[in-house]
Formats: structure tokens, C-alpha cells, sequence
């Protein structure tokens, strides 16, 4: 055990525990405010992991972009302050085949990696990441440029009401 | 440093969004499980480019997959395209919610219509 396992272990710790806490909390707004803690103590994992540049991108686009269009939602919605009793659905069926999946998952990669051990690698800052995507992934990176293009004006699309409308129902 | 322990972590992370996706019926709720799920691969993604050749050992590593020489970060390059994926996605997906409650006054994914029924406005 060395330092790097305990950051690792506390980290994975507060990760999962938030994130049982958005899946299983009754405020929509106490959900999305614990997943800020889940996404940012990913972000400290990745940190503890060399991947410096993806940390930083998580911050920024996730908690800061992601979340707060999570929440500008649930406000839009005129979601109610206090705890909603018709959030969930019966909970066999979800408990069974998620519990199934995170615990088989977590079983088949510990039987994989029981013993591997490895160094802490070289950081992924943004100079070798910007090398490695515009030398090795330069194609996937323009295809998802255009399939940003694509989402925004998708989303204004939807959004609008006066876009498609057949006449006579104005909405 | 261990791999298992944040490769445990994403498997437990993703059981959490699989768990959130079938369990929730607000749309919003059912989102933010989608974002656990990613979150999940991503964390796997950025391990495994971490810890990978560590396991591989006395493996050849094929040139021809490497252009550019040494392989490295990769699973970052591709954490990095999943996270631009999930942001559109999150903004799609929160534009269909919202045009549904502008709709039907709900955002209850098990109540949706999936047939198709003349007197409503569809669209």
C-alpha cells in the first residue's frame, strides 16, 4: 500500500458512495449536487492516475457545463423543492440486474488484475495529449467536431416551437 | 500502485448507473444515471492506459498500430472524446426532455406514449 493506493482508495470510496446517494437520493436537487462530488472525486482519481489533462477537461465540462444543465432542468421543469415520493420505480428488478452488473464486473476484473502491479506513469499533460490526438486521432477528433455542429443545432431545433409546426397548431 | 482498486471503482460506479437508469422515473434523474455510466468507462479507460503494460508483459507491441512511435495516453485521448460525447448527448437528450414537459406537464419516462395518437400534437 502506498500513498497513491490510499488517494486511490478514499477517492474510489467518496466516488461510489455519492454516487449511490444520486441513484438512491429522494431531492432531484440533493441528486445533482451529489453528483458533483462523484464527478470531482473522479476527476482526483484520474489526477492520482497521470491523466492530468482529462482531470482538468472533467472539471470544466462536467462539473461546470454537464451539472449546471442538469439542474437549469430540473428547475425548468418546476421540480418541487422538498422530497418527491414518485421518483422511483419498484426496485426489484433495477437492484437484481444492476446490482448484477457492478458486482459481476467488479468480480471479473479483480480475478483479472488481482496481482498487477504498475508505476505511476509519465503525467498526461496537455502538450503530450495534444501531440497524441493531433498526430494518432486527428480523424475522430474532426468527426466529433461535426457531430457537436450537429447536437447544438439539433437542440435548437427541438427547442423551438415555431421550427416544424404544421399549421393550426401553434404552440 | 494497484490496478484492481480504481478498476473495481469503475465497475462499481457503472452497477450504480445501470441501477439509476432502471430504477428512476424522472427523465432528468434517468440522465444523471447516464453520467455515472460514462463516468465509469471513462475512469476504466484512463486505468487501463495507466496500468495496460504493466500486464502485458514480453508482448510484442505491434508497430504498425503506432505510427508515432511509443504508444501513450491514448485511453485518455479516448476518455477525453467520451466526455465531448456525453456533453452532447446531455444537451440533446435535456432539449427532448424539455420539449416533453412542454408537451404533457411530466417528465416520467414510464408514462410516454409509445403509440400513436391523432388527437395530441405530435411532433
Amino acid at each position: 500500500m502506498t500513498v497513491a493506493d490510499v488517494l486511490l482508495l478514499a477517492l474510489g470510496a467518496v466516488a461510489v458512495g455519492s454516487g449511490a446517494a444520486v441513484v438512491t437520493s429522494t431531492h432531484l436537487v440533493r441528486s445533482g449536487l451529489y453528483l458533483v462530488i462523484s464527478l470531482g472525486a473522479v476527476a482526483g482519481l484520474y489526477l492520482v492516475l497521470g491523466a492530468e489533462l482529462v482531470a482538468w477537461v472533467q472539471i470544466l465540462v462536467y462539473v461546470g457545463a454537464v451539472v449546471v444543465l442538469l439542474l437549469f432542468a430540473v428547475m425548468l421543469t418546476r421540480a418541487p423543492i422538498g422530497p418527491s415520493r414518485d421518483l422511483d420505480r419498484p426496485a426489484w428488478p433495477a437492484l437484481i440486474v444492476g446490482g448484477g452488473v457492478g458486482l459481476g464486473l467488479a468480480a471479473l476484473l479483480t480475478d483479472a488484475f488481482r496481482w498487477t502491479l504498475y508505476d505511476r506513469p509519465a503525467p498526461g499533460t496537455a502538450e503530450r495529449m495534444g501531440t497524441q490526438i493531433f498526430g494518432q486521432w486527428v480523424l475522430p477528433f474532426e468527426v466529433l467536431s461535426i457531430l457537436l455542429l450537429a447536437a447544438l443545432v439539433g437542440a435548437i431545433v427541438l427547442s423551438r416551437p415555431d421550427i416544424g409546426a404544421r399549421k393550426g397548431d401553434e404552440a | 500502485m494497484h490496478a484492481v482498486i480504481p478498476y473495481v471503482t469503475g465497475a462499481l460506479l457503472f452497477g450504480l448507473g445501470v441501477y439509476g437508469v432502471l430504477r428512476r422515473r424522472n427523465a432528468i434523474l434517468v440522465l444523471m444515471a447516464v453520467e455515472l455510466m460514462l463516468n465509469a468507462v471513462n475512469l476504466i479507460l484512463v486505468t487501463a492506459d495507466a496500468a495496460v503494460r504493466a500486464t502485458l508483459v514480453g508482448v510484442q507491441i505491434e508497430s504498425w498500430a503506432y505510427p508515432n512511435g511509443r504508444p501513450g495516453h491514448s485511453g485518455g485521448v479516448f476518455a477525453l472524446f467520451v466526455i465531448v460525447l456525453a456533453a452532447a448527448e446531455v444537451g440533446v437528450g435535456l432539449a427532448i426532455v424539455l420539449q416533453y414537459y412542454r408537451m404533457r406537464r411530466a417528465v416520467h419516462v414510464d408514462e410516454v406514449a409509445l403509440h400513436h395518437d391523432d388527437e395530441q400534437v405530435s411532433r
